[in-house]
């Protein structure tokens, strides 16, 4: 592990890389601090830059992106009460009534911290974790594979929303039909084609996340005729006070920080769960640990109830790259898109990456550390400077993303009928947003349906044709199981409201 | 009786669902395949089922939490006025070039948005798209076709 190590920081400590860290962590906390555009579209919109670049440094980008929208979410948050992302909602809770206390420094340096050391313990947790779990999970057969797929869209569609299981269901399958379109991989068969040739490759991923994420949130800003500029307008304006805390403030946030930590880092591995749960779980578990005194200033300004969401918010985000580098499942939308990236680099993330590329495996987990250094160092100081950049109008800001869409899917195949299908994916996407039938799932269902009939393709062969390879392992069945859980919970939960 | 929107989408998925399982029966296989466990049109048999089933299900029963939409209070306007510039810009970044095309794009989308500063609506165009194509080539080696700038023999 210390080879790897070793391997990793020097990976991740090249001149390039830390810079592509600070690039990232700044881009992304500029969108995610813009209500709406959340750490998805952040990544969508650097994915075409990625690709020129080798895949570590492409990951390292899109990990730091990811950092830095979710630091971005917390600052809207607290500043203005408008969460960028949703696993930032819970910060606002105590967060935004500081600010109005006239304490928006402390709260942001209180943010800061705490997502500091919530990512760096989750890091740690990872670098012991993924290779354990790497070991395990070489174990797996493909029933066991085809078995977690299936899990990690449940239990996505589960969370992405709440009392929206079927929609979200029905979103998974819609990503499951659009990534069967274009040639059989094993038979070389064409598909969903009808005699286009545009077609007979598939649809492209990153075509996909642009025109549902990026896309289509240009276009809902503009039909709700919302100005995502006017947090940062009014970040711009507002008084920030001190960032410095006391030794009370510090004491508070220091007791927090390892409880939440574990709680967000637990949510993040299990598939669907991500930083909302673990914000939302931390911030309950808290209010339960602190004194009655302290329980009394939860949602009034409390210190512990900021630091809880936001150490858990970034333990999630660590936490949620172990399915991802260890079992090549993601099990967020967000790593979902990584996914996605990494099949576009041609590396196929699992238990195997660990020993064959390993400078990827333990770069990420390396950049993470950086990344949230770079958060503490460059970004809070920064924040009041960020905002100005962000207080751009919505006239402008919308063309860009709208070009950066269209550029960017435009330089990857030099095609106009991948732009024309972009439009149109965008569209139904915008339709389908619009009541409520959420994305996540559809995302997630599109990255792993190639890998999904790959195996499913090897577990019907294997047990000639019968599903009973479904119970026979005890790995496959105890997974299914919990599917059927998941499934019986929305069920059961359905009925209640009713 | 009122049918809700929600109901008329999942309507909508059915058909999908159903014309995609149709689709799916007619991939042709080859004969060595057409009896084995699983063939190319395997999965998508299952997606169609699984499609269909969930949008029945999401028509028959009755809805927990309604989800009606205020159009009247959405910009349908400007909306559709950006797409028809897309498709636009889509149909001319071919002939015309990246550059004129995107510059055009960007110039129109601020128009049409409300912005009527000019001077930043032109800065944020033709300025702006050719320190973006200079990266492009410059950096990353990237090669746009623009048959506008070739002519005026500013690329070659």
């Amino acid at each position: 592990m210390i080879e790897g190590i070793l391997i990793g920081l020097k990976t991740a400590l090249s001149l390039k890389n830390i810079l592509m860290v600070m690039m990232g962590c700044f881009f992304g906390t500029i969108i995610g601090m813009l209500p709406g555009l959340g750490p998805m579209t952040a990544i969508a919109l650097m994915i075409p830059i990625t690709y020129g670049f080798d895949p570590a440094t492409g990951l390292i980008l899109m990990a730091g992106v990811y950092y830095g929208a979710v630091f971005g979410g917390s600052t809207s948050s607290i500043l203005i009460n408008a969460p960028g992302i949703p696993g930032t909602v819970a910060t606002s809770f105590d967060g935004y009534p500081m600010a109005q206390q006239g304490k928006a420094g402390k709260a942001l340096a209180i943010a800061a911290y705490s997502s500091f050391a919530g990512g760096t313990i989750a890091a740690i947790f990872l670098l012991f974790a993924a290779p354990s779990l790497s070991k395990v999970s070489l174990s797996f057969r493909s029933p066991d594979y085809f078995a977690l797929m299936i899990l990690g869209l449940t239990a996505v569609a589960a969370f992405s929303s709440k009392g929206q299981f079927l929609k979200a269901m029905m979103m998974a399958v819609l990503g499951l039909m659009l990534a069967s379109v274009g040639q059989d991989t094993l038979s070389d068969i064409p598909r969903f084609v009808f005699n286009n040739m545009n077609l007979s490759d598939g649809i492209s991923f990153v075509l996909v996340v642009m025109a549902t994420f990026a896309m289509s949130e240009a276009l809902m800003i503009i039909l709700r005729g919302t100005d995502p500029s006017s947090a940062a307008k009014a970040i711009s304006l507002k008084e920030l006070g001190s960032i410095k805390l006391d030794k009370e403030e510090t004491k508070k946030t220091l007791k927090t920080i390892p409880r939440s930590s574990i709680i967000g880092f637990i949510v993040g591995v299990l598939p669907g769960a991500g930083s909302t749960i673990g914000s939302f779980l931390a911030y309950g578990m808290e209010r339960n640990f602190v004194s009655k005194e302290e329980k009394e200033k939860f949602g009034k300004g409390s210190v512990h109830g900021l630091a809880a969401p936001e150490t858990a918010n970034n333990a999630a985000c660590s936490g949620s790259f172990v399915p991802l580098l260890t079992l090549g499942i993601p099990g967020s939308g967000t790593t979902a898109v990584m996914l996605g990236a990494l099949l576009g680099f041609g590396i196929q993330p699992g238990p195997r990456l660990y020993m064959t590329n390993p400078e990827i495996f333990w770069s990420v987990i390396m950049s993470m550390y950086i990344g949230m250094v770079v958060l503490l160092i460059l970004n809070l100081p920064l924040i009041p400077y960020i905002a100005r950049i962000l207080a751009v109008p919505r006239t402008f800001l919308i063309p860009m993303i709208l070009f950066f869409s269209v550029t960017g899917i435009y330089l990857m195949s030099f095609n106009t009928f991948d732009i024309f299908l972009m439009i149109g994916i965008a569209i139904v996407a915008t339709g389908l947003r619009l009541y409520k039938f959420p994305m996540p799932p559809l995302i997630l269902a599109f990255v792993l349906g190639g890998l999904m009939e790959e195996n499913l393709r090897r577990s019907l062969l294997i047990s000639d044709g019968s599903f009973s390879f479904l119970w026979e392992r005890p790995v496959t069945a105890v997974i299914i199981v919990f599917t059927i859980l998941i499934v019986s919970w929305q069920a059961y939960q359905s009925l209640k409201t009713k | 009786m009122k049918i809700s929107s929600v109901k008329i989408i999942s309507l909508l998925f059915f058909i999908l669902s159903a014309f995609y399982l149709y689709t799916a029966y007619q991939i042709q296989v080859f004969s060595f395949d057409e009896n084995a466990p699983f063939n190319a049109k395997t999965f998508p048999i299952y997606l169609g089922y699984a499609g269909m089933f969930l949008a029945g299900l999401k028509i028959i029963l009755p809805e927990r939490l309604k989800e009606e939409v205020d159009h009247k209070v959405l910009d349908y306007k400007k909306v559709i006025f950006l797409v028809i510039i897309m498709i636009f810009y889509g149909l001319t970044i071919l002939r015309v070039g990246f550059f004129v095309s995107t510059s055009i794009f960007l110039l129109l989308s601020y128009y049409f948005l409300g912005e009527r500063r000019w001077k930043f609506m032109i800065i944020f165009s033709f300025p702006f798209v050719a320190i973006f194509m200079f990266l492009l080539h410059g950096l990353l080696n990237i090669y746009l076709r623009d048959p506008f700038l070739k002519y005026l023999g500013i690329i070659g």
